[in-house]
């Protein structure tokens, strides 16, 4: 496919064809579902993106005011209040969504490689949240560190992630994690779209009666 | 009963593809609802509950309101029996670290973060006081000394602090005793920690700017202030640890799996707990990732078939037209 008629074969025509070809409009951005995705359970994945939305707004206001902001002031509080909930909310949404497809044996068909993104992106949300209690110069913090480093040292780790280092913790919380689990869900939403959801299990897997 | 159960690879390939209804969905419209009702749910969250902000331990506030506690790690730091002087990698040589069979990942990894307990919380300190000639010849007295003198001095000066007083200006006063010049030493040391100086000493580098406090940490961590706070916010691991922030605020308790551990023999009682938990927990996340290729696990939601519910409406669709699986 060329924009006028043509058929170049320069690199930025090869990989648009390319992500066409692997992900159409319509499959990228459908108007229409399976009929059988009829269920609340399924509202918790995109509940999870906006929690991730609402994390990623809050947070950013938190790292433009520089990390000491929301101690001394109550605005600066009430966005670190709401970047603590959303992270709440978060793995709430993410865990339940998590079991969901879990109970929908939601790999199957070729989709092992969603449910899998979908799992490396919860256990990367784990320590993304970690540096971010470690991130927050207070009593917690200091508690949290001092608890945590005994884990992190014993497998070595700790060499190079010093959780009682706040620079290098906030670094990883601001930057370099959320870079990770941001890249993550889009691949997982990606992997979504290219594969679909999920059809229901067959009537015919349950328990049949003795003969 | 017996199972008239497909085969997992009947499965995969019923699952490849859908030939059945659709039906209309705005995948944009859901999104933002969404983000409407989280966003919602977090502003109603954030004004209602806040959050925790309990201000940070301090050196200084330590050693006015723990003077004796304070005193003692101090002396466990000059005498290489604290935690951190006993710690091994990162931060000095003392031992060997955790290890599981022949994986030694702690001595492996090395010290990265040298810690020398008598001379960065001691010795250098005392240095930083200026124009105290009873202090310089005290130091250099003990640092002169034999080792198993300056043992003896500490070991009965420990002791004594066990019996110790708080006198006026939260001083320390301890019954009389050969304790030779470690006495003068940590009576400055401590009016240096209650003046606010030992906080700004132990963060001091080679440069202006600082961001890491592995020294002072590990200090406070040595001796009882933090402890102290975190009982009284019931935020040990014997209360509710992790799972909680100061205030009763929930807090990462989605690590409660990685916690559950350390609450049950053997990694109770195992000075290698720490390293097995996350050997044990590695292993628990690898297979999480790769449930979809583990038998047994992958079967579950066919023993458990919760999916009937989910899909409840598309199966009484099925079976009100009489279309087969």
């Amino acid at each position: 496919m060329s924009t006028h008629g043509s058929a170049p074969r320069s690199w930025t025509a090869r990989v648009r064809d390319t992500a066409v070809r692997a992900m159409p409009p319509e499959r990228l951005l459908p108007d229409e579902q399976p009929a059988y995705m009829s269920s609340w359970v399924y509202i918790f994945g995109v509940l999870t993106l906006a929690s991730l939305s609402v994390i990623i707004g809050s947070g950013v206001i938190l790292a433009l005011k520089g990390p000491a902001w929301w101690h001394y002031t109550g605005v600066g509080h009430f966005f670190n209040s709401v970047h603590l909930w959303a992270v709440e909310l978060f793995f709430f949404f993410m865990v339940i969504h998590l079991w969901a497809k879990f109970f929908m044996a939601a790999w199957r068909g070729g989709r092992a490689r969603t449910w899998a993104s979908g799992a490396v992106t919860f256990l990367v949300a784990i320590p993304c949240a970690f540096t971010g209690y470690l991130s927050q110069q207070n009593f917690d913090s200091q508690w949290i560190a001092t608890q945590a480093k005994d884990g992190i040292n014993s497998t070595g780790i700790g060499a190079f992630f010093n959780v009682l280092n706040f620079g290098q913790m906030y670094t990883y919380h601001v930057l370099l994690l959320p870079v990770v689990v941001v890249a993550l869900v889009v691949a997982h939403v990606l992997l979504v779209r290219r594969h679909g959801i999920v059809p229901p299990l067959p009537l015919a897997d349950l328990p049949k009666p003795s003969p | 009963m017996k199972r008239g159960r497909i085969s997992n690879r009947e499965l995969d390939r019923l699952a490849r593809n859908y030939d059945g209804p659709y039906r209309p969905y705005d995948l944009v419209k859901e999104l933002c609802v969404a983000l409407a009702v989280v966003t919602a749910l977090a502003l109603a969250l954030a004004i209602v509950f806040s959050s925790p902000d309990d201000p940070p331990r301090t050196i200084k506030q330590w050693s006015h309101q723990m003077p004796v506690d304070f005193v003692t790690t101090a002396v466990s730091e000059l005498d290489g029996s604290s935690d951190t002087a006993g710690y091994g990698p990162p931060y000095n040589h003392a031992s060997t670290g955790q290890h599981a069979a022949f994986i030694h990942l702690q001595q492996w990894f090395g010290v990265s973060h040298p810690i020398n307990t008598p001379l960065d919380y001691v010795y250098e300190p005392l240095a930083s006081i200026p124009g105290d000639g009873p202090l310089r010849a005290a130091v250099a007295a003990y640092r002169s000394a034999p080792a198993k003198m300056q043992s003896a001095w500490t070991t009965a000066y420990a002791d004594a602090l066990g019996k110790a007083t708080v006198g006026s200006g939260d001083a320390v006063q301890v019954a009389p005793g050969d304790y030779g010049p470690v006495p003068t030493m940590m009576s400055a040391l401590l009016s240096l920690a209650q003046s606010g100086g030992l906080d700004g000493d132990l963060l001091t580098s080679s440069q202006f700017y600082e961001t890491d406090y592995t020294t002072p940490l590990l200090l406070m961590a040595d001796g009882g202030v933090l402890t102290a706070r975190a009982q009284a916010q019931h935020l040990l691991g014997s209360q509710w640890g992790m799972m909680n922030e100061t205030g009763s605020y929930p807090g990462q308790v989605w690590l409660w799996l990685y916690t559950f551990w350390y609450q049950i023999e053997p990694f109770s009682s195992s000075a290698n707990a720490d390293l097995l938990v996350f050997l044990i927990m590695g292993f628990l996340s690898v297979c999480l990732v790769a449930v979809p290729f583990i038998p047994g696990v992958r079967d579950i939601p066919r023993w458990i078939p919760l999916y009937r519910y989910i899909w409840r409406d598309h199966y009484r669709a099925q079976q009100s037209t009489g279309a087969g699986a």
